[in-house]
């Protein structure tokens, strides 16, 4: 039975949530891919590697625009007869997974943590981390959204066939007027290690020890929420259960006091440090490593011991 | 303008979350309910500001029971002209973007707008399957939301970036941070609420296409190991040789 698995091949490259999603249907079937865009048919060839046996891709229309790929997905579904269709539950992911669910009448399983059950369910977080649900889906078909980082992706080995493919997407009714995107930076919700820091930072003048930290390891920033709403950072690094919900191998966290709602979007990371002067801040229960003192003296001092790691690494 | 606001309710965000009947329930017992914050704060009141300089009216609609008037009214109490309410309990997003659709299909509605996702089921579907009943664009994620005539210009977050896009009314827009700010219920607009019409209406009882069969709490976290904060070369070793994220 084929799975049928969306990856987003607009950008210069694939990022790793597509390798992660054909992991994913590799466990479940056999992997056909369906895409749009301008990639080589020599990178998409390449997505056998992960597992991919087939690629159509649809060369008639490039970008992200949701109601396109949701028509390119359904055609692509019934021309295929796959029973179960996989995206990551990215920010395309988020927009096009529901709507195709309604299109080909397929329960949704949004955000999947881990492959089915054996009983067929599917894990997803809920209540923002604070626990697991088991989803069952009660129709024919299933649409799977992969919460990112979840699994690692698998090299197989293989080359997979391309294919055109016409998946009818007819026009954009929605226009694009501009599209900016910061260079350099690491965009949150993929970074694999996160430097954040909270009020303890007293205010934004002091960020640049942050952002030196950030630069040594190749992490991308974040913050707790009151942080962004003083407008010492931008929104977009706003991170808890009203901001963004991430899940990085590292989350280093300096002056945040670690409230119930920030922890809400961190508490997946894999590994946490918190650096607070206060030895009962409750985050140091939520914490792998800790350390009791001041963000402005540790933080200059943990970038120089990166440095040196890197230096000699 | 006509602006349809979709509201639900969510365990306050402290909430300690414990499950009854084999862990096959969510356990309600003493639980204090909110707006859920992305439709009070964003949704909701980015509807009110765009009545506020264009005219027109915003309504609120809720798939739910008795058990939501509260937050409908909190609802009102911050500035909604009336209130509807999908008379059925909420189980699944395939359900609820039913019934709105049902309701909004012949209301001749500009815009529908709804939060970025609950934050107790933290699904972020509704919005899609709505639109996609419709038959209308879907703008997920917004951060800015402006309307000239008939034309829309949002702000929409993407992987690594921010999209500016138009697009005709009428459209589905789930809104996210920096579309508005919190607005407070004073005692004027609290009195009002209770004066203001909440019409129930019948459920249309769609599928349920998905049931949530069980639950399970994380493991809890190991206790955390103190390191000398004189000695970062320490923590950096761990990192790299223990916890292996380095
Ligand atoms: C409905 C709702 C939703 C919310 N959603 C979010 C959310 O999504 N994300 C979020 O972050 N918050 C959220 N909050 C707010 C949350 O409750 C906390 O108020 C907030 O996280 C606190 O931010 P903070 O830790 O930066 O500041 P504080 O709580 O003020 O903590 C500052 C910490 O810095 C430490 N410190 C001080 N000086 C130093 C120093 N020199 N070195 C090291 N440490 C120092 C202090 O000991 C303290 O622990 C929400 C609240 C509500 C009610
Ligand atoms: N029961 C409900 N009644 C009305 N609107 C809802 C309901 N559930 C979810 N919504 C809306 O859909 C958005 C996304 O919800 P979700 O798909 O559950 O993350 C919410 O922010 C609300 O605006």
């Amino acid at each position: 039975m084929s799975v049928l698995v969306y990856i987003n091949s607009n950008g210069d490259k694939i990022a790793k949530n597509a390798f992660e999603a054909i992991t994913y249907g590799k466990k479940i079937g056999d992997v056909v891919v369906v895409t749009n865009g301008k990639a080589t048919d020599a990178t998409l060839a390449n997505l056998g590697k992960f597992g991919a046996s087939k690629v159509l891709v649809d060369r008639s229309f490039e970008g992200i625009d949701e109601q396109q790929i949701t028509r390119m997905v359904a055609t692509a579904t019934e021309s295929t007869g796959s029973e179960t269709v996989i995206f990551s539950n990215d920010l395309i992911g988020k927009a096009v997974a529901p709507r195709l669910s309604v299109r080909i009448n397929a329960g949704l399983v949004a955000g999947a943590t881990a492959v089915p059950e054996s009983d067929g369910t599917i894990a997803v977080n809920v209540f923002s981390g604070k626990a697991f649900g088991y989803v069952k889906v009660n129709t024919d078909k299933r649409v799977i959204s992969l919460l990112p980082n979840s699994i690692q992706p698998e090299e197989v080995g293989g080359e997979a066939s391309v294919e055109s493919f016409e998946g009818s997407a007819g026009e954009a009714v929605v226009t694009v007027k501009e599209t900016k995107k910061p260079e350099g930076d690491i965009p949150l919700p993929e970074a694999e290690l996160v430097v954040s820091a909270g009020r303890g930072l007293k205010g934004p003048e002091n960020w640049g020890i942050v952002e030196d930290l950030a630069k040594s390891l190749g992490a991308a920033t974040a913050c707790s929420r009151p942080v962004a709403d003083s407008g010492w950072r931008p929104h977009h690094e706003h991170v808890g259960q009203t901001g963004v919900a991430i899940r990085p191998n590292l989350y280093i966290a300096a002056g945040i006091s670690g409230a119930i709602q920030h922890l809400a979007g961190v508490n997946g990371s894999k590994v946490i440090v918190v650096i607070n002067t206060d030895e009962e801040a409750p985050f140091f229960k939520a914490a792998d490593y800790g350390i009791v003192g001041d963000a402005f003296e540790v933080l200059p001092r943990l970038t120089e011991a990166v440095k040196k790691f890197k230096a000699s690494n | 303008m006509k602006i349809l606001v979709c509201i639900s309710k969510a365990p306050e965000t402290t909430t300690k979350i414990t499950f009854t009947d084999g862990n096959t329930k969510f356990d309600k017992n003493g639980v204090k309910y909110i707006v859920n914050p992305y439709d009070e704060w964003y949704a909701l009141v980015r509807g009110l500001e765009l009545k506020e300089t264009n005219g027109g009216t915003v309504t609120t609609i809720t798939v739910g029971t008795s058990e939501d008037d509260a937050t409908i009214r909190k609802a009102l109490a911050i500035g909604a002209d009336d209130a509807v309410r999908i008379d059925t309990e909420a189980v699944d997003a395939f359900q609820v973007a039913s019934e709105i659709a049902n309701f909004a299909k012949d209301g001749e509605y500009d815009l529908i707008l709804l939060g970025k996702e609950t934050i107790d089921y933290n699904g972020s579907q509704v919005g899609g399957m709505l639109a996609e009943h419709l038959d209308l664009p879907f703008i997920s994620l917004a951060s800015k939301l402006g309307v000239e005539g008939s034309k829309a210009t949002l702000d929409k977050e993407i992987v690594g970036g921010v999209q500016t896009v138009e697009a005709n009314l009428p459209i589905v827009v789930s809104c996210a941070k920096g579309m508005a700010e919190q607005r407070i219920p004073n005692m004027r607009g609290i009195m009002a609420a209770r004066s203001k019409p909440l019409k129930v209406v019948e459920s249309s009882n769609p599928n349920k296409n998905t049931s949530f069969e069980k639950y399970a709490l994380p493991e809890p976290k190991s206790a955390v190991k103190l390191i000398d904060p004189e000695d970062m070369d320490k923590l950096v070793d761990l990192l790299h040789n223990e916890a292996k994220v380095i």
